[in-house]
């Protein structure tokens, strides 16, 4: 095909391979961070969405259309450009002092990825039939009670699975931090090599890693949905 | 350059999001966008019917390692895949590979990884009474696949394949990765050169992304009330 000479040993030992290990670092901690912040934001969206009162309705489900039908990308550079035209300048100072690219980072994965769990946690809860509620009421159950006895525990063993693929789908994403300089594992790649011309090399580790992480996520979910799902008859 | 808060900075640049450096140069912007992702679209649902029906085979040694490459791409990022087109499509062509073509590969071969399991969950939704009627006129197992079963769920498909292409508008955004002069790539040249507004570059970019996959995503939403209004008669 083409002449090259792999050597593994520059992802594999010294300074390129502590890089590479810094970056496995990083993404891990952007993803935890905005898994943590987009689950919370998430909830609220989707509860704000089932609101009875229509403005609150209405605001979530704009919030919802515009944040699904625009790029990741473009909203990293909005908030990474933008943030000192729109954040106050007490937080901007306080984001400077510390790591500013990396909480850009969060805020753009955070407000992304919350749109689509909203989504997932209302059709959750949409799912369980409403006979549910209207049994649990007529026993004698408050709204609050329903909710917390009846619908969630059946909405949330349903929701599981979609809700992990979007955090996998997240940690996917996090690789566009590149973009505004956070260095996370595919940053850290490119850096490998244009610093030693090994790209084969360095592109082969990053990828190795993200794929281990999606294929031990995605068999873990496929597990859930056979012992855990099936049985109950849910799915 | 005061006036609207800043607007003025987006109409003055309008024909550069537009367009790009068109005519006197290549075209790019947002009919840079619309092109990428039309173009990636339409090879990558010839792709994808293509790897669904192999997904679908009787034959284990086809469809496992189809999975296995499937399931792979699923699992790495975008950026990646246009990282490694990067690098080997030049490698393996043996020239020089234009930009927009690298990312045009990388999108499709993305994209053809999740159209493949459109397309194999599509046909899987077939009733097998179908294909057993079509056995049993004397048609071969194939020519009921071709002319029974994929076009109907072909049918079916389209919403999806409308939703995918909404993904791919999306994801045309990373070609600013390689320097394909598109929309993205555009808006942030406009900031690099006035560098005062960028809320309102970036805020005004997203509402184009966002006018172009709205339209495409209420389309997909009507076909499929269309389709399961049919299925209810």
């Amino acid at each position: 095909m083409f002449q090259y000479q792999f050597d593994w040993s520059v992802v594999l030992t010294g300074q390129y391979a502590q890089w590479l290990v810094d970056g496995i670092r990083v993404t891990i901690q952007l993803s935890m961070a905005s898994i943590a912040l987009s689950f919370l934001m998430g909830l609220i969206i989707a509860v704000m969405r089932m609101s009875q009162v229509a403005p609150i309705r209405g605001v979530a489900h704009g919030y919802l259309e515009f944040i699904r039908n625009t790029p990741l990308l473009v909203q990293f550079f909005f908030w990474y450009f933008g943030s000192y035209q729109i954040l106050p300048q007490a937080v901007n100072d306080w984001l400077n002092a510390r790591d500013f690219e990396f909480a850009a980072a969060v805020i753009a994965l955070t407000i992304y990825t919350s749109a689509f769990i909203a989504e997932d946690i209302r059709s959750g809860i949409r799912s369980i039939p409403k006979e549910q509620m209207e049994a649990a009421r007529s026993s004698g159950f408050s709204y609050i009670r329903s909710m917390q006895y009846i619908i969630l525990p059946q909405a949330v063993r349903l929701t599981i699975p979609p809700l992990i693929s979007q955090f996998l789908n997240l940690t996917k994403n996090s690789s566009l931090a590149m973009t505004i300089g956070v260095a996370e594992l595919t940053y850290q790649a490119r850096q490998v090599e244009s610093y030693t011309f090994r790209g084969f090399e360095a592109f082969t580790a990053a990828t190795l890693v993200y794929l281990f992480m999606s294929l031990v996520i995605t068999g873990l979910v496929t597990l859930y949905d056979r012992k855990v799902l099936s049985p109950t008859g849910m799915k | 350059m005061d006036s609207w808060f800043g607007f003025q900075v987006i109409w003055d640049n309008m024909a550069h999001f537009l367009v790009g450096r068109y005519p006197s140069g290549p075209i790019g912007g947002l009919a840079l966008t619309i092109w990428l992702a039309v173009v990636s679209c339409a090879l990558s649902i010839v792709i994808g019917i293509f790897v669904g029906l192999l997904c679908v085979s009787n034959n284990r040694f086809i469809t496992y390692p189809v999975l296995v490459v499937v399931n792979c791409i699923r699992g790495i990022p975008l950026l990646m895949v246009i990282f490694w087109m990067y690098f080997l499509l030049p490698a393996f062509m043996g020239m020089v590979v234009p930009e927009s073509w690298t990312v045009i590969a990388a999108l499709t071969i993305f994209t053809s990884a999740y159209m493949s399991q459109i397309v194999q969950a599509g046909i899987e939704g077939i009733p097998r009474g179908q294909t057993e009627a079509g056995l049993s006129t004397g048609l071969s197992r194939n020519r009921v696949m071709v002319f029974i079963v994929l076009p109907q769920a072909v049918r079916n498909m389209i919403p999806s394949f409308v939703n995918q292409l909404v993904s791919l508008i999306k994801d045309t955004s990373l070609a600013f990765i390689v320097g394909v002069a598109e929309l993205t790539h555009v808006a942030t040249q406009v900031n690099n050169r006035t560098m005062v507004y960028p809320a309102q570059i970036f805020l005004f970019i997203a509402i184009i992304y966002f006018i172009l996959c709205f339209m495409l995503t209420s389309y997909s939403r009507y076909l499929e009330q269309k389709l399961a209004y049919r299925k209810a008669i």
